[in-house]
């Protein structure tokens, strides 16, 4: 039997990848096809039954990662949905917009919205807490789409090539607009995530995702404590073994079974408009995600 | 049979680490199937003498023998340190920890040539450490650098005999170091997976593709990450690689036979 028949590396059931990434031609990368091929290898060897993902821009190729003009960002959204069309069973789609151009952000965000996206996310273009955001996060809560937010976590000075926000900063954002889900994203990512557990615990609608490349020891059961297993999303963002170890870590540390299939995708379903996620192998089963409360 | 050369116990200074002890990594070594660890005194990183550190090390490990093996730490530019080494192998330490940048060592300080000298002459394994923490997450009073490639090379050079493992580097690192040493150099270096990513970039599966699995160790820098991710990437190389071998440690000791 091939490896990639063989039972899930992260076990039976829902898995869904909050936040991922995929590549495209014009990323000024000839492996682009290769790492994306990579990723569902992974995915499939994982589990993982939906991949949630955007394309920023070109990833810097012709404007930066975290900046992206307005043309990248189209080309990337598109891209991003093209690929979705392909992949009906596994992949959804955000969209990604740049906030300095709120009005093609506006736009993107409804040619987005008819050809399948589920979701929006927004990188580093502007600090969470901009006034620039508040349109752009009423009309995804007019969609009932979350916002994935690319999260530093604590900002103690300024990084090049991104205008980095912290927990704190979305949550301001977040107080602005509470009729709206935001998914701060992996914890793992960088930065003092101690400091974002304190920061975000006490505003309901905000999630975390638990993605990143930071797999330190304590981070898993301080963020459990801090908002609890119904407001943690797995995720994986570039590095899919990490995601796969904090799987096994909370089974480890103790997690009920209940408790990961929250982390799972029980909490996904529910962020995620209704009927917007695809099942593990095609439709996902009446009696799984979509028997999920509505948000 | 599979040994985690990189392992620690003791508190982080900058940082609560939880269930540092002995006992805690006997029991998550058991549970994961991992049936050895090379074990170093954390705190003693920070230490000026790291002595005090590796006394409690060798107590703290004892009940343990077999199956946790004192890695203790070793400042070369300590008065009667080659004596001290001497005694640190009697105690049975199965390798030497040191720590450059924490010591303020440039990449070719000469007591780090020392060090790496007299390890080579009495086989024994000089253990050293790129980062204990992601840069971007470092506390600002943890100021010491990464440990940079051209320190690496330079104490591989240093003896002909002296074999090095290091942990927590990237692909980069690995890769500067690797490709600017002869196959002699190479064939005495070997890195742990605990900081090298898998897919969907697959740094490991392309490491293992160029330069070997045999020049690979595993090792997770628990107790400050998980234990569960060098596991995890190996499970998810590609296909081809699946049943890559890694450098069993054990031989370690028996490389010096060949050069």
């Amino acid at each position: 039997m091939g490896s990639e028949l063989a039972a899930p590396l992260a076990g039976a059931g829902p898995l869904v990848d909050v936040h991922a990434h995929f590549l495209h031609r014009a990323c000024g990368r000839a492996d682009w096809e290769v790492r994306n091929q990579a990723r569902f290898r992974a995915g499939t060897r994982i589990g993982i039954s939906v991949h949630v993902a955007s394309m920023l821009g070109t990833f810097g190729f012709t404007s930066p990662t975290y900046f992206p003009s307005p043309p990248d960002v189209t080309l990337g959204n598109t891209e991003m949905l093209a690929l979705q069309e392909r992949e009906p069973a596994r992949v959804r789609s955000y969209v990604t917009v740049n906030p300095n151009y709120a009005t093609h952000a506006l736009e993107e965000m409804a040619r987005c919205a008819e050809r399948g996206a589920v979701g929006l996310k927004l990188a580093a273009s502007r600090r969470a807490d901009d006034p620039l955001l508040d349109p752009i996060a009423a009309e995804a809560g007019r969609r009932g789409w979350p916002i994935l937010h690319h999260i530093w976590q604590h900002r103690t000075r300024e990084w090049p090539a991104q205008e980095i926000s912290d927990g704190a900063d979305l949550g301001r954002l977040a107080r602005r607009h509470p009729e709206v889900t935001f998914i701060l994203a992996h914890i793992g990512g960088g930065g003092d995530y101690r400091h974002t557990f304190a920061a975000v615990e006490d505003i309901a609608n905000i999630y975390l995702d638990l993605s990143g490349s930071g797999v330190d020891r304590g981070m898993l059961d301080d963020a459990i404590r801090a908002v609890s297993v119904e407001r943690l999303l797995w995720g994986s963002d570039i590095t899919m073994e990490t995601g796969l170890a904090k799987l096994r870590a909370l089974a480890a540390a103790g997690v009920t079974p209940e408790g990961i299939a929250h982390i799972r995708w029980r909490n996904a379903a529910r962020v995620f408009p209704p009927g917007a996620l695809p099942g593990p192998r095609g439709a996902l089963a009446a009696d799984t995600a979509m028997a999920v409360e509505p948000r | 049979m599979t040994t985690d050369v990189n392992t620690f116990i003791g508190g982080f200074p900058f940082r609560h680490v939880p269930h540092p002890e002995a006992d805690s990594l006997a029991r998550v070594l058991e549970r994961e199937g991992i049936a050895a660890a090379w074990v170093g005194h954390l705190p003693s990183a920070y230490y000026r003498d790291p002595n005090a550190g590796n006394d409690a090390l060798f107590t703290t490990l004892a009940p343990h023998r077999g199956v946790l093996h004192p890695v203790p730490a070793l400042r070369p530019d300590w008065p009667h340190w080659e004596q001290t080494l001497r005694e640190l192998l009697e105690r049975d330490a199965i390798a030497i920890r040191a720590y450059p940048p924490q010591w303020g060592m440039g990449p070719h300080a000469s007591p780090m040539m020392e060090l790496a000298s007299a390890c080579g002459t009495l086989n024994v394994p000089l253990l050293l450490t790129v980062r204990f923490e992601d840069l971007r997450q470092r506390h600002w009073m943890d100021a010491a650098s990464d440990l940079s490639g051209a320190a690496i090379r330079a104490i591989v050079r240093a003896d002909d005999r002296v074999r090095v493992v290091v942990t927590c580097a990237g692909r980069a690192l690995i890769e500067e170091v690797h490709w600017g040493l002869t196959r002699q150099e190479q064939s005495r270096l070997w890195w742990d997976i605990s900081w090298i990513w898998g897919p969907p970039e697959e740094e490991l599966a392309h490491l293992f593709g160029t330069i070997g699995a045999q020049r690979f160790v595993f090792g997770s820098a628990w107790p400050l990450r998980l234990v569960q991710t060098p596991r995890a990437n190996l499970e998810l190389l590609p296909h081809d690689l699946r049943d890559a071998q890694l450098a069993d440690v054990a031989t370690l000791r028996d490389v010096i036979a060949q050069h």
